[in-house]
């Protein structure tokens, strides 16, 4: 396993009339070539947890481990955790700040270090990664690119660190459907390429259609934790907490409340159409 | 006409990109008539020119051609241009780019203050707008310590408490939760049915269309397809090639008559699809 | 971090502090501030603390709110506090290596930095019990007077509600931009001042790119809610003086002209 948090809490304001407890007793183990979703409503300690998981915030109690090193303890690099541990907030492009896309994407190697041969491979690979054309764009200036490139340029900046894991704050927030499904289709091509991904959303549609585990929060606790497909099934319990499930598989319970014989733990369009198309068919020969 | 609130006729948007010396259309040739009291939804992706067009409408950009009228005033005469702008008031995407005070209510005033209008009417204005809003517990609160949702629910009381006839929101749920959304989509609709304001709700979100009367789509400057959602989305080909998104149910539906099966083409909710099979 | 600034702060309340008028609580400071520097002895300082006193408790302000802050100012008071000690000249109290302590430096001391607490507190209170848009409505008023020589009353006072507005959401900026740049490996707490100040680069630049989005989008927002600067524009409270504002003022300028007259007859 490659991140493994034990018993984390985290005060805000310790001590004073407006102290928050805002993680509260988290233990969860991420194993590589895992593509985890992270959900729960604003609030609930998503932000302040995926912070925990690259030593941006320390716990107030607890121990986070990263490939077998307490992140937090004195002789913990915590360079080297960033590096392993890459994150991506929220409106990322707000972030930029170099002359060209080029000298953007290489300041995390840079600052790693790197030779300058190894930055130019990484920083050619990561705009590769993300589908932005090297040669046309790496002298452009990033603030003249569309909000979708824009975005891309700041995921290339992390994914240049080379990260094992990599946490999306996210992603698709603010852009439009096109731009949603280009960055999503990217999170697909990366988790092929062999990178753990932790993927906050407020999508429930995107999580069905990517992510293989939910990790569900709630008042800074792990409210549920299972397989996709699992999770889904609980539609009452998500409701309870303040969350939906895919309108596809919404209609797919509804429709088998009805008395129709289908399988109703479908995640996507084409898995329903499937379902239906054969149950469908055999009611029509029957 | 009396029952006109905005008239664009033949309306054509140029600027100039900063070290390009070729003229940029952002609207070409766009003609639209809204009626009163109408719930008209914008749709489009991002640079389709539907965030252009809302800026023509209450005369914060105006046309290199065509003219804009706005309750039969035209948005190119100045002497005009703050009573348009009482009339057609605008929400942006951003609520914490657009709130002035560092108090809810007095924020909600600004708009009235700039008005001229008495203090005791202010009072009345704002608590009434707060009250619609349903935000009237949170007068005294600092709004940087609200939530997305209710931070815009104080900028829609903000263009309230100026009494306009039309409320314009550009992308007023782009940066907001779930949660946010749903607030806003609730306060749209009440201000059209209950508060019988003309809304133009420009959005790339599909689902927060199916409630308007009419959808106007837009793509390169151009209005593409226009008609009730019903008609829009039962188009679902053309739709997504557009961009947009239809609702999961409706590609469903489409997806199992292009299999043959019988399926009607405008569905646009779970419970008419559960009907339909 | 950087949210433990308090200086500014507004605290809510209804007292009679709360509700005076703006404007008489900002010349009502004026003249405090002003009596400290009429006090030469120590004397007077009990009347100062009384009216310090007075006016937190009827402010109901938590005597430990008011304490912080002064926190951010320590190091201040205490240089002013050190460069009095060891500068002023007089009768030796003791000496320690090259450093020479004498009596007078540490009275003048003390009188220095009680000086610099009195002040930092008197003006804390003011705005810890005047909302930042009433200060800045006082403000506008007071210097309106001075429009016809050309002094842009209204638009400094709207400049000024605009920062306060956005201080709290600039610095939550501040806050993720680091954040972020810290994930790609940036480095702001090592390193020689020159280095220090280059690293700054990644924050900074976003930071104001961010504001000027910021301000421009503000812009065409307040241009949409008919703002056209201050000729015309209402207020949704109006200032008025009342009976108790006329009260306090004439309270103060007693205590004012007691200070003052003592000064001259050394009465206390």
């Amino acid at each position: 396993m490659i991140i493994k948090l034990e018993n984390i809490n985290y005060v805000y304001n310790p001590n004073t009339p407006f102290e928050k407890k805002a993680l509260d007793n988290i233990s969860l183990n991420i194993n590589e070539g895992d593509f985890i979703g992270l959900i729960g409503h604003t609030g609930s300690g998503k932000s302040t947890l995926v912070q925990h998981l690259n030593g941006l915030m320390k716990p107030t109690s607890g121990k986070v481990i990263v490939d077998g090193v307490d992140i937090n303890s004195k002789d913990a690099n915590l360079k080297e955790v960033r590096q392993k541990v890459g994150l991506v907030f929220q409106y990322p492009e707000h972030q930029l700040f170099e002359e060209t896309v080029y000298k953007d994407i290489a300041f995390g190697p840079k600052n790693l270090g790197l030779e300058r041969d190894e930055v130019h491979r990484r920083v050619k690979k990561a705009m590769e990664l993300v589908e932005l054309d090297f040669e046309t764009l790496k002298d452009r200036s990033p603030f003249e690119l569309s909000g979708g490139q824009k975005r891309r340029v700041a995921i290339a900046g992390v994914l240049a660190m080379k990260p094992k894991v990599l946490i999306l704050d996210e992603p698709t927030a603010g852009l439009d459907p096109r731009g949603r499904d280009e960055i999503l289709g990217r999170l697909e091509t990366l988790y092929q390429e062999g990178i753990t991904i932790i993927l906050v959303s407020h999508s429930m549609e995107d999580i069905a259609k990517l992510v293989n585990r939910i990790v569900v929060m709630h008042r800074g606790k792990i409210a549920m934790e299972d397989k996709t497909r699992e999770i889904f099934k609980e539609a009452e319990k998500l409701a309870e907490l303040g969350l939906g499930i895919p309108q596809i598989t919404s209609f797919m319970k509804e429709y088998k409340s009805k008395g129709n014989q289908i399988e109703d733990t479908v995640l996507t369009v084409e898995e329903a159409k499937d379902e239906l198309i054969n149950y469908l068919r055999r009611k029509g020969n029957a | 006409m009396v029952d006109e609130m905005i008239r664009i006729e033949n309306v054509t948007y140029e600027y100039s990109s900063i070290g390009e010396d070729s003229q940029l259309m952002a609207i070409k040739d766009v003609n639209i008539s809204i009626d009163k009291g109408e719930y008209l939804v914008i749709l489009g992706h991002n640079g389709s020119g539907k965030s252009t067009l809302a800026k023509l409408m209450n005369g914060l950009l105006l046309p290199t051609r065509g003219n804009v009228y706005v309750n039969n005033m035209n948005t190119k005469d100045e002497d005009k241009i703050w009573n348009i702008r009482e009339t057609a008031g605008m929400v942006f995407q951003n609520p914490d780019n657009q709130i002035v005070a560092t108090i809810v209510e007095e924020d909600v005033a600004f708009g009235p203050e700039n008005q001229g209008v008495p203090p005791l009417e202010i009072r009345e204005r704002v608590d009434e707008a707060l009250r619609i809003v349903e935000m009237e517990e949170y007068k005294k609160h600092a709004p940087h310590l609200l939530s997305g949702g209710q931070k815009q629910r104080v900028a829609i009381a903000g263009i309230l408490a100026m009494k306009p006839e039309c409320i314009i929101l550009d992308e007023p749920t782009a940066m907001l939760d779930p949660t946010g959304r749903i607030e806003i989509i609730n306060t749209i609709r009440k201000l059209n049915k209950e508060e019988k304001k003309t809304i133009i709700h420009i959005t790339h979100f599909m689902d927060e269309a199916v409630e308007a009367d009419r959808i106007l789509v837009m793509e390169q400057g151009e209005i593409v397809m226009e008609g009730s959602p019903r008609e829009i989305f039962s188009q679902v080909e053309k739709v997504k090639n557009l961009g947009l998104d239809v609702p999961q149910v409706t590609e469903l539906a489409y997806e199992l008559r292009r299999e043959g099966f019988n399926v009607p083409v405008d569905i646009l909710t779970i419970e008419e699809l559960v009907k339909a099979l | 971090m950087l949210k433990d600034i308090t200086i500014g702060q507004y605290f809510p309340g209804d007292t009679f502090v709360h509700k005076l008028d703006p404007r008489i609580k900002i010349i009502i400071i004026i003249m405090f501030i002003t009596s400290l520097f009429f006090i030469k002895t120590f004397p007077p300082y009990l009347l100062i603390l009384a009216f310090i006193l007075f006016s937190i408790w009827l402010s109901k302000v938590p005597f430990k709110y008011v304490l912080k802050g002064l926190k951010p100012l320590m190091i201040i008071i205490g240089i002013t506090f050190v460069i009095n000690v060891l500068l002023t000249k007089g009768e030796v109290l003791f000496e320690i290596g090259p450093l020479t302590i004498t009596k007078e430096g540490l009275s003048q001391a003390v009188f220095m930095a009680l000086r610099l607490i009195f002040l930092i507190t008197g003006t804390s209170l003011l705005t810890l019990t005047t909302s930042p848009i009433s200060l800045t409505d006082g403000i506008e008023k007071l210097l309106s007077p001075f429009k016809r020589v050309g002094l842009p009353a209204h638009e400094l006072a709207m400049m000024m509600t605009i920062a306060l507005r956005f201080i709290p959401t600039l610095l939550e900026e501040t806050d993720k931009i680091m954040k972020a740049q810290m994930a790609r490996g940036a480095d702001f707490e090592s390193g020689n001042i020159i280095n220090r100040a280059k690293n700054l680069v990644p924050l900074l630049v976003p930071l104001f790119i961010n504001a000027f989005r910021r301000a421009d989008e503000l812009a065409i927002a307040m241009e949409a809610r008919c703002y056209r600067g201050g000729e015309h524009r209402t207020r949704l409270n109006e200032l008025k003086l009342k009976k108790q504002d006329i009260f306090a003022i004439i309270l103060m300028s007693i205590f004012f002209g007691f200070i003052i007259i003592n000064r001259y007859t050394g009465f206390i």
